[in-house]
């Protein structure tokens, strides 16, 4: 008997299904078929391999024109900053110079690039941020980052005061999304395309006060 | 004829006149500006005209192990009609019971007419073989339309369809950088380096964005065909590589094509 009524469920579900066919899909229905579609559109190529498509919840979250729920994204920028690696030893700063090689260097991690070792990588930041004001060619999807450490009060490294813009740099570097989760900015860091030691050197153009970006 | 080392000296003089050296006395230039003159000074040579010419003639001529040519391809317009048929791809097609784009349904009549084997094409590189031959249709057919509005059709439910596909590929979020399409063109007045980025979320205005490809890339001395600048939007945003005319291709054309409806379109365009 219970046999029998789960046939005419199914039966009527198969009817649903036929007669939903006719009508436009759902909008569950349709992100369902676009995430099909994109598994498969693509395919392999070099280092971009098939699994750069399987999405986390933070990207998955983020693939909307709306913003997600307030509770999700309270979770993904609280699960973001647990992750971040803080410096060996506090040591944050690195050399400037070294950090605006790797601001002006837009390169890795396509197809066409030979290693996902970050030594092979740029940290583009150029492409979004204008920074040393010499540098004219610069992009505009994030804000700009002109005299960093100078606008935030920090002239001494080492004094405490400083120490939470300092900190506040880092966890944004390693993962942007620590402070906004759906922010447009790589997570450095956390998704390992650049080292620890690079990102001492991006701290050093940014916040050192010898860095040109201060002057 | 080589058109290359003229053009390449009129890059050093664009160039020359670009933001650094005008920056002291005169406001300085955007980018648009500065391509837009590059454009002016060559507006009688475009080399896409070249391209352009051989299409043409590729189009007429009997190919392929049919030994026919393509002059009963359906652009969707009826058999052999090609002015106006860009503007309004992609759309339906009955026959192939599918969403196609240009090149999508060029492999279609190059398989159907002429005999040739399509997965083997879309499998080619880039201007290799019949991939040259397809960038060189796409140049000629959407000279076809050059001036005409874009009008995509959105009556079939799959067309609809495949613009709310288009639309969640654009927002896709994913690869190492957590890039999507959206990350670059989904705000007004934003720009990489110098370079302007068009919003393709709704009409970013006459000639820019989808209004503008095809186009010949001073560059890398390249005709692009959509599907070729698709596929270096996918390598930029660190995806894996995009299937020559795969589902997401079509469905990204439709997305940016629909909301740029009105848009005139200026292919095959100049670019950097």
């Amino acid at each position: 008997m219970q046999r029998k009524h789960l046939h005419i469920v199914a039966a009527l579900a198969v009817a649903g299904l036929v007669v939903g066919c006719a009508l436009a899909p759902t909008s569950a229905a349709l992100d369902q078929q676009a995430l099909a579609m994109m598994q498969a559109s693509f395919r392999d190529q070099g280092i971009a391999k098939l699994d750069r498509i399987r999405q986390d919840m933070g990207q998955q979250a983020c693939s909307s024109p709306n913003a997600p729920p307030e509770a999700v994204a309270r979770q993904i920028e609280a699960e973001a900053l647990a992750s971040v690696k803080w410096p060996q030893g506090g040591q944050y700063l690195g050399d400037w110079r070294e950090g605006e090689k790797l601001a002006q260097n837009g390169r890795g991690m396509t197809w066409s690039d030979p290693s996902t070792n970050p030594g092979a990588n740029g940290a583009q930041c150029y492409n979004c941020h204008q920074i040393d004001k010499k540098e004219v060619s610069f992009g505009t999807i994030g804000p700009s980052l002109l005299n960093y450490g100078r606008l935030r009060g920090v002239s001494d490294i080492a004094d405490p005061a400083s120490a939470a813009i300092v900190q506040y740099t880092w966890g944004k570097l390693w993962n942007s999304k620590a402070y906004a989760a759906c922010s447009n900015m790589p997570r450095f860091g956390h998704s390992q395309l650049l080292n620890e030691q690079q990102i001492r050197d991006l701290m050093a153009l940014l916040l050192d006060p010898k860095s040109p970006v201060n002057q | 004829m080589n058109p290359i080392p003229w053009m390449a000296l009129a890059l050093v003089a664009l160039v020359a006149a670009l933001p650094g050296a005008a920056a002291a006395d005169a406001p300085p230039k955007s980018a648009a500006d500065g391509i837009a003159e590059y454009r002016r000074m060559l507006e009688d040579g475009n080399p896409a005209e070249l391209f352009e010419a051989k299409g043409e003639e590729i189009w007429k001529t009997p190919r392929g192990p049919a030994k026919a040519t393509l002059q009963r391809c359906d652009l969707g317009l009826g058999a052999g009609v090609v002015k106006g048929a860009w503007v309004q791809l992609p759309r339906w097609f009955a026959d192939t019971g599918r969403v196609q784009d240009l090149e999508s349904r060029l492999l279609s009549c190059m398989a159907t007419l002429q005999g040739f084997n399509a997965a083997e094409i879309a499998a080619t590189p880039f201007d290799k073989g019949e991939q040259a031959t397809l960038a060189a249709l796409a140049a000629w057919i959407s000279a076809e339309s050059k001036g005409q509005k874009l009008a995509l059709p959105q009556n079939h439910p799959e067309e609809k369809r495949f613009y709310e596909l288009g639309k969640r590929a654009f927002f896709f979020r994913g690869g190492p950088m957590d890039f999507s399409c959206a990350s670059c063109h989904g705000e007004d007045g934003k720009r990489i380096r110098l370079q302007d980025l068009p919003n393709l979320t709704r009409n970013p205005g006459n000639g820019i964005g989808f209004a503008a490809w095809p186009a010949y890339r001073v560059s890398s001395g390249e005709m692009w065909s959509m599907q070729r600048r698709l596929n270096d939007c996918y390598r930029q945003q660190r995806f894996p590589y995009p299937g020559f005319a795969s589902d997401v291709t079509i469905a990204l054309g439709v997305y940016m094509g629909v909301n740029a409806k009105g848009a005139e379109s200026i292919a095959p365009a100049l670019k950097r």
